[in-house]
This record gives structure tokens, C-alpha cells and sequence, in this order.
């Protein structure tokens, strides 16, 4: 019973500040529902067996790559009051909105198609003690799943590599017309940042 | 406990979500976590159905994908700025020159 | 001996391989050594192996040599092979002999040449690809060989290419080449189609099983083979590209344009005899434009006053003469003469040559004149070649251009008008030689003074190989005495028997001559006095007195006229065919290329540029436009998987 009244709050809380996240105007607001909505995904984590996960969720999630997104906005300076001109005309508006419900019927309709009739549900009511503890994902991770574990630090290591170049691109791209692209040295990084 | 499909359920809700959010915001940043909000209820099916057939290989899959997603952050956002530097904008309408 | 056969072809390629690549680094005296020393080594191999091979028993008189197989393609076989049987035997002989005498003589000629090397690198390729020609044992290789003379052709005549005259010498050579080696080589596909092979000893064997005697299919391949002959070796309607060819270096013209090269087909006929002995049609058409060419020919040379011009029309007409010898069956004769024109015409060109050299590149007689006292060593030889191809008795022509005329008479494949044809011919031929000498060498010197102060025997490379071709043009006539001359031995066609044994099986009859002893000597003498005759005119005319040459000019003026212009060939070809293609050419470039081809294309890609101009606004840039399409397509193609 307890169970159930926590998932329908979770799920509420969820849902609600996802929809929160997609109409706000000022992104630290909508960063901030977003985190919100990430707290209580991690609950139902934690009620479908996956601790670990669910305090991973909290810590990466929205402990670190949130807080990069904030990081962003405050570098960039928005404050939400960016004119982002006009929006598109009302039929393309309910024509996207349409187009997402369908998916998501659809959606429900393969789920129930598949997992309804084809998987056998054994769904044990209380989870084995060791499931979605940190030794049982790491066992997996350090045995089945290793060579995708050790090939995610090379896809990390692009992402930095790629990252720095990107954001710290030495090319001033302000420069006045008509004056020849140098190449910009520390001193300008710094005076940029 | 709950049935798994109301977990399910609420996955797919939170996946339409962000594809509403993608479709119809302009502020690119907004759109970005749209996109990282699809991953999270990836996710949670994901967590869901290894709960169901109480196999554990779902959460190694939950492990790369979040990995997966904090490269893909780290990369975005670095890409975000670069855009912002060039047009002093984030509206994702702006970025519009690859075009004919 | 005999496995040293591949080395008769090889040594000038050697030759020139070593001028070639080397051009320009290599000393003069050191490029000469080369170029004559490689043709000098072949001629004495040949040598040995013509001796071998008169060692063997006359029936087995052959030798073959496989190199290495060049195209193994299914069932087809084309080898780098090479032949040594009588007829390829006599051939190397002259080819190398006479190439190695002229090579000698160019050291002398070309000597003030700034390309002395290439000069030499050009000749030795030359003779390879000539010598290749001859030996090859089938038919794609004989191709090969015929295709690299004719090269060696172009680059010689084209030698001094600043010159535009000898540049498009070379490329008219060339151009009209291609028409008759296009004939050849549909022959050759005929051949393969039917027979599966180009060997010559397969064809030779399976030609008449294959073929029907006299058949159309037969008569079209020896009349497509003929017609690469008639480019080759300059008849009508073909020739008109040898007197041009005189642009060339005269040594060249010597041994390409007289000895060797334009007798490639005749060579090429006595060759595959067997074919044209089964094709009668076939033969009496090689023998009308043969003697017709020989008459031709005779007469336009009878008003040239370029030197070199009165002996290249009197090339063609010779090699007619060669072409009415095989017309008629007497391959032997054919081959004879070709050796014996080989040493008197290449000894005329050498002579012509020395002339040219001595009177400071002056190539006009007109202008010369006396020059007996000047150059005598060079008038002695001349006069000697002179004899010879107007058939003097006791000179090697006369031997063999009276076996040519008596078996255009008596042969079954003969008639009498081709003995009337030719023996006029003769007698032409003796008028313009005996006019050449005359307005040469007699009377008096019409060259300009320094010309004249300048005048000189030619150095002693020059005067050396004159000589010795004015020796073998005597005595070359003496391996082929007629029988009636006291029932001589005719060792040459004795020597040629093996050859054209499995040609005269084929057609079941002999093609030599039947007819009575006297008879034969009869004819013989009507030709002669014929000569004599056409001798004391050319004497009376040029030399007694000039003043009765120019009233009779004047008298035929219209002829004369039409003579001079070589009867306007070039002309007329110009007209009917170089200038409707021209015309053609233009069409096809201005309407076919330009409006047709050109507009179907650049229509197309307008066309596709108008469509894709609308197309390409569904592109718009927007990140978010695409993800709405990319979801809508992601609903349908679910739609599809769950109801469809």
C-alpha cells in the first residue's frame, strides 16, 4: 500500500515537473524542474530493485551533469528574458503536439503487444537481496559487459577531447570584418572567459 | 508492489515529453535536456523490464547509457557555446545556414 | 645454329634500345657502331642460318622458334614465334643485308644531322619491326611487325618534323596506312573465324579443308588482305602517300620506301599463297591493279623533275610489276624481282642520295646537270642500278622482269595484255631512268655557282655501299636464270619450291609456265628492243638536244600538263573523299556533338537542376523541422509494424 502511494506521488512528481521543464522560458528555472523530475525518477529506481542506480542517478545526474547545464546558462549569461522571436503558427504548434501523442499511443499499444503477451511476467514480488547492489552491477559490468565498460572510457575520452576543442576553439570569431584571423593566443582565452 | 507496466507507463509519458519538448522549444539548452529527459525514460524502461525478468543485465545497460549521456552533455554543451560565441543566440532557429 | 634465330630480330632492337635510351649521351662515332654493327651481326646470323638451312633437305627446310606465348586467351594462342623457311630466309637476307649497307652509308649521309641519334634509333627499330614482319610464324605477330614498320614509317618520313611538308608526309603515310591495315585485319578476323588459329602452318594446312575453292568467303579475305598490301606497299588506290613519303632522310627512303618496308605486301601474298591460289577472282584482281599500277605509276614518273619523286613513282610502279607477278601465280618471279628492286632501287635512292648531298640538299634536276666528272664513283653505280631496272640483259632486272613478263604471258592466270601492259611499262621505265641519268649527269651544269664550287664526290661511307649494291644488283640476277638460257638452272626457284607447294596442291594446277622456248625468247627480245628504244629517246631528248623535249612538251601540252599533276589523284581524293569527311567531321562536331549530344545532356541536367531547385527548399535549416518530420516517420513506420 505504501509502496503504491509513493510510486503515484513519484510518478506525479515526475511527470509534472517534466512538462514544468519544457514550458518554462528561463532555462535555470526549467534546470531545476529538471532536477526535480530526476529525484523522483530515482525513486522509482529504488522501488524497482535498483539502488545503485537510483544513487547514481542522484549523484551523476543531477549532482554533476546538471550542474553543468547551470554552469552553461550563468557562463552564457541568459536570464530567460532572450527575445527568441516570434513562434511558429498554431496548426505546426498542435500538429507537434498530435504527433507526440500518437507516438506515445503507439507506444503503449507496442508494450502492450510485446510485453503483455510474448514475456512471460515473473515478477517477484520482493527483490533477491544482492539485486541492483554495487557488486552484483559491478560483477556484470567486470565480467559480461567489460569490453563495453572499457570502451566507454575511449567514448569519454573523445567526448573531453572534443569538448575542449569545440568550446575552446583558439579562433576569435568577434573580430571586426575586414581584419585577418590571427591566431589567438592564451592571453585572448583568458580575456574571452 | 506495483504492476511493471505503470512503470512502463510512466517512462513512455516522460519519453513524449521530450519529444514534445524537442519539437517545440527554441531555447536550445531547453532542448538539449528534452533530449537527456528521452534517455531518462529510456532508462527507467530499461530498469523496469530488468525487474521484471529479474535479469541485472538491464542495469549495465542503464550504466553505459548514463555514461553515454555524460559525454553526449559535456559535448552538447560544449557545442552550444561555440554556437552562442558565433551568433550571440540560443535559439535553435537561428542555426539554420546549412541549408540550400 | 637454328636457336639462334631470335637473335636476328633482336639485335637492332638491342640497338636500339641502347640509342634510345641513351639518346644524346652517347658520342656519334659510338651511336653509328651500334646501329650498324647490331644490323651487321643479324645479317651475319642470317648468313649461318641460310646456310644451315641449305643444308637441310629441301622438303624439311624450316625452322621454328617459340619464344614465349603472348596471348593464351581460351582456345586462342598467340605466341611471340618465330619462322625460318625459304621465302622468310631470302627476306632477312635483303632486309638485314640491305639495311646494314644503308645503315653504313647514313653514318656518311647524316653526318651534318643535330639528330644523329634518333636518326639511328628510329632505323634500328625499323629494322626489328621489319625483320619481325618476315620472320613471324603467324598471323597477329606478322601484325605486330607490320604495325611497327609503319610506325618507323611515320617517325622517318616526319624525321625533319619542323618542316610542316614532312610532317604531314608522315601523317598522310600514316593515315593512309590505317585504311589498308583495316582491310588486313578484317581478313585476319575472317581467318581466325573460320580456321581457330593464325598460325601460317595451320592456316596454310586448313585453308583448303576449310574453305571452298574459289568461294566467296576465300576471295574476300585475299582481297582483304590485299587491300592491307595495297597500303603497305603503295598501289592503286593506296599510293598516293609514297611519293610524299620522299620528305624522309633519302636513305630512308632507300631502304623503307624502296627495299624493304613497301615490299611487306608482296612478302605478306607469297606468304599466304596458299589463300590466293584458292581464290582466282582474287588473283586476277591482285594482277589488274598491279599492272595497272605499274603503268600508272611509269607514266606520272616521266615529268617529275624532283629526283627523288621519279624514283619513288618508279618504286610503285616496280612494286606493281611484284603484284602482277603474284596476280598471275608466279610468286617466285614476285619474290625475285622484290630482291633484285631491293638492291638496284635502294643503290638508286643511295646514288639519288649522294646526288642530293653533293649538290647542297638541290633535290630539283633541273638544276643539275654534268655532274659525271664531279661524282663518277656515284654516276658509275647509278648508270650500273639504271641498267639493271630497265632490264638490260646480263643485269640483275632484266632476269627478273622478264620471268615476271613471260609468266604474265604463259601462266594459266595470265593474258596477253598484261604482257602488253608491262612490257610498255618497261619501256617507260627505261625512258624516265635514262631521262634521270641524262638530265643529271650529262650535258651541262645548270646549278648556281657556289652550288657548283661546292660540288664533291661523296665521302668514302658513302661510295662504299654504292658499290657494293652496284655488284649485287649485277650479279643478284644470275641465282634465277631463265631456262631457256641454255637450259640453265633456276636455283631460286628451285630455292622458293617448298614454299608454294602446299599453294599450287591447293589449286591443283602449276602455275609455271607452259609455253614454247621460242616464244620465250621472242618476247624477251621485244621487250628489250622496246627499252633500247625508249633508251635512245631518252638520250635524243635530254641529252642530243634539249630543244626537241621542250617543242614536244609543248606539243602534249594538255598530257604533259596532266602528267605533271599526277593525274590529279590527290586532287580527286581530296574532293571525294578528304573533303566530304571533312565536312562530315564538321556536321557531326557543329549538329550531332554540339546541338544534339551536348543540348540532350545539359537539357537533362537542367531539367534534373529545375526539379531539385524545388526539392531543395524542403530543406530548411531548421533542427526542429527535421525532428518533426523524423518523428512523424518514426509513427508510420510504427503504425506499419503494429496494424499493417
Amino acid at each position: 500500500m505504501i509502496d503504491t502511494v509513493i510510486f503515484f506521488v513519484s510518478a506525479v512528481i515526475a511527470v509534472g515537473s517534466a512538462v514544468m521543464m519544457i514550458s518554462q522560458r528561463n532555462p535555470v528555472l526549467s534546470v531545476l524542474y529538471f532536477i526535480v523530475s530526476l529525484l523522483a525518477q530515482a525513486v522509482l529506481y529504488v522501488q524497482l530493485g535498483a539502488l545503485f542506480l537510483g544513487a547514481v542517478l542522484i549523484i551523476v545526474y543531477s549532482g554533476a551533469i546538471l550542474v553543468l547545464f547551470l554552469f552553461v546558462i550563468m557562463l552564457l549569461n541568459l536570464r530567460g528574458t532572450e527575445d527568441l522571436g516570434p513562434t511558429g503558427p498554431a496548426v505546426s504548434r498542435a500538429s507537434k503536439y498530435l504527433v507526440s501523442v500518437l507516438l506515445l499511443v503507439e507506444l503503449v499499444f507496442v508494450i502492450k503487444a510485446s510485453f503483455f503477451s510474448a514475456v512471460p511476467v515473473g515478477i517477484v514480488d520482493v527483490a533477491p537481496s544482492e539485486f541492483g547492489s554495487v557488486e552484483s552491477v559491478a560483477e556484470l559490468l567486470f565480467s559480461n559487459y567489460l569490453y563495453p565498460f572499457e570502451l566507454t572510457s575511449i567514448l569519454l575520452l573523445a567526448a573531453i577531447v572534443g569538448a575542449v576543442v569545440m568550446a575552446g576553439r583558439l579562433r576569435d570569431t568577434h573580430q571586426e570584418e575586414g581584419e585577418t584571423e590571427t591566431p589567438t593566443t592564451d592571453v585572448q582565452i583568458k580575456e574571452e572567459v | 508492489m506495483l504492476s511493471i507496466p505503470a512503470y512502463i507507463i510512466v517512462a513512455l509519458v516522460l519519453f513524449c515529453i521530450g519529444t514534445i519538448g524537442v519539437l517545440i522549444t527554441r531555447n536550445i539548452i531547453i532542448l538539449f535536456m528534452s533530449i537527456e529527459l528521452m534517455l531518462n525514460a529510456a532508462n527507467l524502461v530499461l530498469i523496469a523490464f530488468s525487474r521484471a525478468l529479474n535479469l541485472m543485465d538491464g542495469h549495465a545497460f542503464v550504466f553505459l547509457v548514463l555514461t553515454v549521456a555524460a559525454a553526449e552533455a559535456a559535448v552538447g554543451l560544449a557545442m552550444v557555446i561555440t554556437l552562442y560565441r558565433n551568433r550571440e543566440t540560443i535559439n535553435i532557429d537561428r542555426f539554420n545556414i546549412l541549408k540550400w | 645454329m637454328s636457336e639462334y634465330l631470335f637473335l636476328v630480330p633482336l639485335l637492332p632492337f638491342i640497338g636500339f634500345l641502347i640509342n634510345g635510351l641513351l639518346l644524346g649521351r652517347l658520342p656519334r662515332p659510338v651511336v653509328s657502331f651500334i646501329a650498324c654493327a647490331s644490323v651487321g651481326l643479324s645479317f651475319v646470323i642470317a648468313l649461318l642460318l641460310f646456310f644451315d638451312l641449305k643444308a637441310m633437305p629441301a622438303d624439311m627446310r624450316l625452322i621454328e622458334q617459340t619464344l614465349f606465348t603472348w596471348i593464351p586467351a581460351g582456345s586462342f594462342h598467340a605466341n611471340i614465334a618465330y619462322m625460318l623457311d625459304p621465302l622468310s630466309a631470302v627476306m632477312i637476307l635483303v632486309v638485314s643485308g640491305v639495311g646494314f649497307v644503308i645503315h653504313i652509308y647514313s653514318v656518311g649521309y647524316m653526318h651534318h644531322d643535330p639528330c644523329f641519334g634518333r636518326y639511328f634509333t628510329y632505323m634500328n627499330l625499323f629494322t626489328f619491326a621489319m625483320l619481325t614482319l618476315v620472320l613471324a610464324d603467324n598471323f597477329l605477330l606478322m601484325f605486330v611487325g607490320w604495325e611497327g614498320v609503319g610506325l618507323c614509317s611515320y617517325l622517318l618520313i616526319g624525321f625533319w618534323y619542323e618542316k610542316k611538308s614532312a610532317a604531314d608526309a608522315g601523317k598522310k603515310a600514316f593515315i593512309v596506312n590505317r585504311i589498308g591495315d583495316f582491310g588486313f585485319l578484317i581478313g585476319m578476323f575472317i581467318i581466325f573465324w573460320q580456321i581457330g588459329s593464325l598460325d601460317f602452318q595451320t592456316v596454310m594446312a586448313e585453308a583448303p579443308h576449310v574453305f571452298i575453292a574459289g568461294g566467296g568467303l576465300i576471295t574476300a579475305v585475299c582481297l582483304l588482305l590485299f587491300m592491307g598490301a595495297t597500303g603497305k606497299s603503295a598501289q592503286i588506290p593506296l599510293f598516293v602517300w609514297l611519293p610524299d613519303a620522299m620528305e624522309g632522310p633519302t636513305p630512308v627512303s632507300a631502304l623503307i620506301h624502296a627495299a624493304t618496308m613497301v615490299t611487306a605486301g608482296v612478302y605478306m601474298i607469297v606468304r599466304t599463297n596458299v589463300l590466293y591460289m584458292m581464290a582466282p577472282d582474287a588473283m586476277l584482281v591482285v594482277a589488274i591493279i598491279g599492272v595497272a599500277t605499274a603503268f600508272f605509276a611509269a607514266t606520272i614518273g616521266l615529268a617529275q623533275n624532283d629526283i627523288k619523286r621519279v624514283l619513288a613513282y618508279s618504286t610503285v610502279s616496280q612494286l606493281g610489276y611484284m603484284f602482277l607477278a603474284c596476280g598471275v601465280g608466279a610468286f617466285t618471279a614476285g619474290i625475285f624481282h622484290l630482291m633484285t628492286h631491293a638492291f638496284f632501287k635502294a643503290l638508286l635512292f643511295l646514288g639519288a642520295g649522294s646526288v642530293i648531298h653533293g649538290m647542297s640538299n638541290e633535290q630539283d634536276m633541273r638544276y643539275m646537270g654534268g655532274l659525271k666528272k664531279y661524282m663518277p664513283i656515284t654516276f658509275w653505280t647509278m648508270l650500273i642500278a639504271t641498267l639493271a631496272i630497265s632490264g638490260i640483259p646480263g643485269f640483275s632486272g632484266f632476269f627478273s622482269k622478264d620471268e615476271i613478263l613471260w609468266k604474265s604471258f604463259s601462266s594459266q592466270f595470265g593474258h596477253p595484255v598484261f604482257w602488253v601492259l608491262g612490257v610498255i611499262t618497261a619501256g617507260l621505265t627505261a625512258f624516265y631512268m635514262f631521262r634521270l641519268i641524262n638530265m643529271t649527269f650529262f650535258g651541262k651544269g645548270r646549278m648556281d655557282d657556289k652550288t657548283r664550287k661546292h660540288l664533291h664526290e661523296a665521302p668514302r661511307s658513302m661510295t662504299v655501299p654504292l658499290i657494293v649494291l652496284a655488284v649485287l644488283s649485277v650479279v643478284g640476277g644470275y641465282v634465277g636464270l631463265p631456262h631457256v638460257f641454255f637450259g640453265a638452272t633456276n636455283y631460286f626457284e628451285h630455292w622458293m619450291a617448298p614454299v608454294l607447294s602446299g599453294g599450287q596442291a591447293a589449286s591443283h594446277a602449276l602455275a609455271s609456265g607452259g609455253g614454247d622456248t621460242g616464244t620465250e625468247l621472242g618476247l624477251m627480245a621485244a621487250s628489250v628492243l622496246l627499252v633500247l628504244i625508249a633508251i635512245y629517246f631518252a638520250y635524243l631528248l635530254y641529252n642530243k638536244s634539249p630543244e626537241r623535249a621542250t617543242s614536244l612538251r609543248e606539243k602534249l601540252s594538255g598530257m604533259h600538263k596532266m602528267i605533271v599533276n599526277k593525274y590529279y589523284v590527290d586532287e580527286i581524293y581530296g574532293a571525294t573523299i578528304v573533303r566530304p569527311l571533312v565536312y562530315f567531321s564538321l556536321f557531326l562536331w557543329k549538329v550531332v556533338d554540339v546541338v544534339v549530344i551536348d543540348g540532350f545532356i545539359n537539357g537533362l541536367a537542367g531539367a534534373y537542376s529545375d526539379v531539385s531547385g524545388y526539392l531543395r527548399t524542403s530543406q530548411t535549416g531548421r533542427v526542429r523541422s527535421y525532428a518533426t518530420v523524423f518523428v512523424v516517420g518514426v509513427v508510420i513506420v510504427t503504425a506499419y509494424f503494429l496494424f499493417g
